[in-house]
Parts: C-alpha cells; structure tokens; sequence
C-alpha cells in the first residue's frame, strides 16, 4: 500500500488528448517517486470551471461539485480530495464551503443528487496537489529525493491566479506567495524573485473569447519573465500554462515580439530533478521545448 | 427584449433595485457592503475596458440603475482572477457578485447583445453539460465557427498552426471529434442539472409574486 492516498481529481483538461495532459503524466511519475496513490473519484465530472456561470445558475453549477465530493464521500470515505487543477480545486473547495454554510442552498442540493442516488454530506477535506507536496510530503523529502539538480536553470516562478486565490495556499500571502520559489530552490535552480508577474492574470477563458485582451495580459508575463533573466517560466496552473506557452507566435505577431519562453509545470521540474526521463516528465507535451531541461533530463 | 419573469420582476421591486439583487443574485447581499473604496476597480487586470468597473456597478445598483447594469458588457468582463476578493477591506465575494450580476442580467433576458464572453462561456455550458465533461477539441472548433462559416475557415486557416502543434504534443486529439470523453451515469447527470434548474427557476419564480 502507497504510502500516502488520496480521493483524487483529474478533471477535463488533464484526460488524455487534452490540453494538459502533460500534467496529468508529470504527476504521475512524481507520485510514483514520492509513493503516493491517487485514487481517481470514479465518474467524475465537469466542475464548471470559471466561466460556467454564463449557462448555469448557482444551483446547477454548486450540484456538479457536489456530485464530485459525494461520489468521493461514497468511494474514498477515509480520504482528501486532492485535485492538480487550479479551477476544480477552486471550484470543489468553494462549493465545499458555501453548502455547508447555507442549510437551504445545501438542502436543495441534495434533493437534485438524488436523481443520481447520491448525498452530499460535506465532511471532506479538499486540497490542492501543492499542499499534498508542501504540508505532507515536505520540502525535506522533496529536496532528499533530488539525483539531478537543476543547476544554472533560472526560473520564473508563476503562480498565477486561483493556486493563490481567493484561498490560497495556507501561510502564503496572497501578494507575494514563496511556495513556488522555495520548490524551485529545494531542486537546485535558482527562484527569480525580481519576477513581478509572479500572481499576475493570464486572462483564464477570455483568452479565447476576446484574445487581443488575453494576449496584452500574457506579453507583460512573458516580458516580465525575460526581463528578470529566466530560462524559463514554471506554473501550478493548467490554464496559466497553455494560454502562456501555445499563444506565443499570436503575440509576436502582434507585438513584433521575438518570445520563445518555455512554460513547464513545477511536476515536470521535479520529475527531472529527481532523475526521471524526459519522456516520464511528459517533456514532449511542451510547444516550447526547454532545451537546457531536457539536457538535465538525458545527462 | 424582455421577458414575463423580467417585467414581474421590475414590477414587485419598483424603486429598489438594491432589495431586488439582494434577493436574487447570487452573492447579491454583500452589495450593500461596498464602502466605495475602489480598490476591487483598481486590483482588476481588464480594469482599462470595463464601462463600470465593480465599485461603479454597486453604486449604480444603489441609484436604481437597473437597465443600465443588467445590460451591461462589464460584468462579462470578469477574469476571475479573484484579485479584487482577496483585497477588498470588506471581505466582498466580488467576483461571485459579477457572475450572478451577470447570470441574473441573462436569465432577465437583459444580456449584452454579441458580447464574446457571454457567447463563449454559454458555449462553453453547453459543451460540458452535453457528455458532463468538456470536449476541448469540439469547443475551440466551436468558437472559431461562432460567427458564421465563411469566418469560421479564416479563423481555423489562421489557427492552423497552434493546432498542429497542440496535435504533434498530444494535447489535443482528432479522436475527440468521436464522442470523446464523458461521464458514464449521463442520465443520472442531465437529471440531476434539470432538477437544480427547476429549484433555482422555482425560487426566483417564488419572488416575483405579488406582495
């Protein structure tokens, strides 16, 4: 038995084929280096992510939620729900926290779980796959497992958005949070700390419906990261990645702009750090290629 | 346009327009928080393209202003970034407030006409509620066909190269033009959402009837 499980969310970008499949597969071989289950809740669904509310009330959107955290309280009783994703981690923990504060809204929602033969009880404790790492795990261990260091990287560290709030993650100000920085440091890189987009916007959904937006948003991102002299941006945030690497061409086209940044996810970092192949760190996921990473990697 | 639950709406809430988003809104009792500070206005990242930015919109949700706030662009606007959450001095859910402003102004039949991310994000709704979890690859080809065919192919000629690229790094599948993936209880699940739908329409419902 694994030393540590959990009730575990992949949601809908992390599937296969998807846009951030290459966490999901980074994630994985991390949890196999530090023995760590992650059960996934089965049948879960769409939490709604942050632009749900254009077709769902607050009703239907609080029960897809639910449904996740019943399904987990009826498969994984003993276990936390942990979740890789910024949105449904926010999304779970945030339905968690208005049902149980409002009897009538939770009443409601347990009358429609019962067209799926279920009840939401709403004894769950929901987390974030960071605090898995940082509050059990521990950077200790973290930094014990280390066979190659990343000696030389020069990382931006972006926390982006709903990794740091509304809640954040526990200790960290919401203003300058050094969780990011500390895991980049415990691999043997060095944590840019001048990096003043470090918990700035990257625009979430609206990178898609209105890009030339999105775009303005990502380019001070990106500028930002080279002016501090990164190698390389590195994020806990599925959304965050994809909308700061793959729009990058866009961006230099509309900013006669000449970004080639590679965007990894900090799964990714550990996975080569702790001696895993750049195939097991899902280095072929990335559009921008880290060449300095992937020479760590193959060493 | 407008719709029966809108003018029952306007008709039992006459002059209150603060007692009707405090009634209806999701999160719309912490409107009457807001002490004007204005640093929810200058925390957002879309500050600069807001017509009323949120400290305005509750002030005009005060001042009666509902026509002009239900049909406005700029709760669309919301990245939910939740910067303006974690800053304001009075612990408001602002950008909950912005999604149910937004939602209600919707369900009114007072939506913005040919605003991108109201589009989008019904698309979006659709999308997931179809098979309970999102087909990415269904959605973009969507939004690149949301005005029409002949822009649609521009749109996609342009895009060309982002999606080979996603396709050459296994982040995006042709498969999921198949079906793709989804929750396997889909019944159950449509059930379910129809359920939920009926409560919330029944509670609204419930507050447009005569004192």
């Amino acid at each position: 038995m694994a030393k540590h499980e959990y009730s575990y969310y992949p949601g809908c970008s992390s599937q296969k084929g998807a846009s951030s499949s290459n966490l999901e597969k980074s994630v994985e071989t991390l949890c196999e280096e530090l023995d760590i289950k992650l059960n996934p809740i089965p049948d879960w669904n769409c939490c709604g992510a942050s632009i749900g509310y254009a077709g769902g009330g607050e009703l239907p959107r609080m029960t897809l939620s639910a449904r996740n955290l019943a399904l987990s309280e009826k498969h994984h009783p003993d276990q936390d729900v942990v979740a890789t994703c910024a949105a449904c981690w926010l999304n779970t923990r945030e339905v968690q926290e208005r049902l149980n504060h409002n009897p009538a809204l939770k009443a409601e929602t347990n009358i429609a779980l019962q067209s799926v033969k279920l009840e939401y009880k709403g004894n769950k404790k929901v987390r974030h796959m960071v605090e898995v790492l940082i509050e059990d795990i521990g950077y200790d261990v973290l930094g014990s497992k280390v066979k190659k260091p990343l000696e030389g990287l020069k990382i931006a560290g972006y926390v982006g958005c709903q990794t740091n709030r509304p809640f954040g993650i526990d200790g960290e100000s919401f203003e300058n949070p050094m969780y990011l920085d500390k895991m980049v440091e415990t691999l043997g890189a060095e944590a840019l700390t001048k990096y003043d987009k470090k918990v700035a916007c990257c625009s979430g959904a609206l990178m898609f419906s209105e890009p030339e937006k999105g775009q303005a948003l990502v380019k001070d991102i990106i500028e930002s990261a080279y002016d501090s002299g990164a190698n390389m941006i590195v994020t806990p945030c599925p959304l965050c990645q994809a909308n700061v690497e793959i729009y990058q061409d866009d961006i230099n086209a509309r900013y006669k702009t000449n970004f080639d940044m590679p965007v990894m996810y900090y799964s990714q970092l550990m996975d080569v750090a702790f001696g895993r192949s750049a195939l097991d760190a899902a280095l072929n996921g990335n559009i921008i290629q880290s060449k300095r990473l992937r020479e760590i990697a193959d060493k | 346009m407008t719709t029966a639950v809108n003018q029952a709406m306007v008709e039992k809430y006459k002059g209150n327009f603060l007692k009707e988003v405090t009634d209806n809104v999701e999160e719309g009792n912490w409107v009457k928080m807001c002490m004007q500070c204005g640093v929810c206005s200058g925390s957002c990242p879309l500050g600069p393209h807001w017509d009323h930015p949120p400290q305005e919109l509750f002030m005009m949700i005060r001042a009666n202003k509902r026509d002009e706030v239900l049909s406005s662009t700029s709760m669309w606007m919301c990245t939910s970034c939740y910067n303006c959450v974690a800053r304001c001095p009075r612990g408001l859910p602002i950008t909950h407030i912005m999604h149910g402003l937004a939602h209600y102004g919707k369900r009114m039949g007072m939506k913005p006409k040919n605003q991108p991310t109201e589009k989008f994000g019904q698309m979006f709704w659709d999308n997931l509620i179809k098979k309970g979890r999102v087909n990415e690859l269904k959605l973009g080809l969507g939004l690149y066909f949301k005005d029409g065919f002949a822009e649609g192919l521009k749109v996609s000629m342009g895009k060309q190269k982002l999606g080979m690229n996603m396709m050459k790094a296994k982040r995006m599948s042709p498969m999921e033009m198949l079906g793709g993936h989804g929750v396997s209880d889909l019944s159950g699940f449509h059930a379910m959402l129809k359920k939920a739908e009926e409560l919330e329409a029944a509670r609204v419902g419930a507050n447009t009837d005569a004192k």
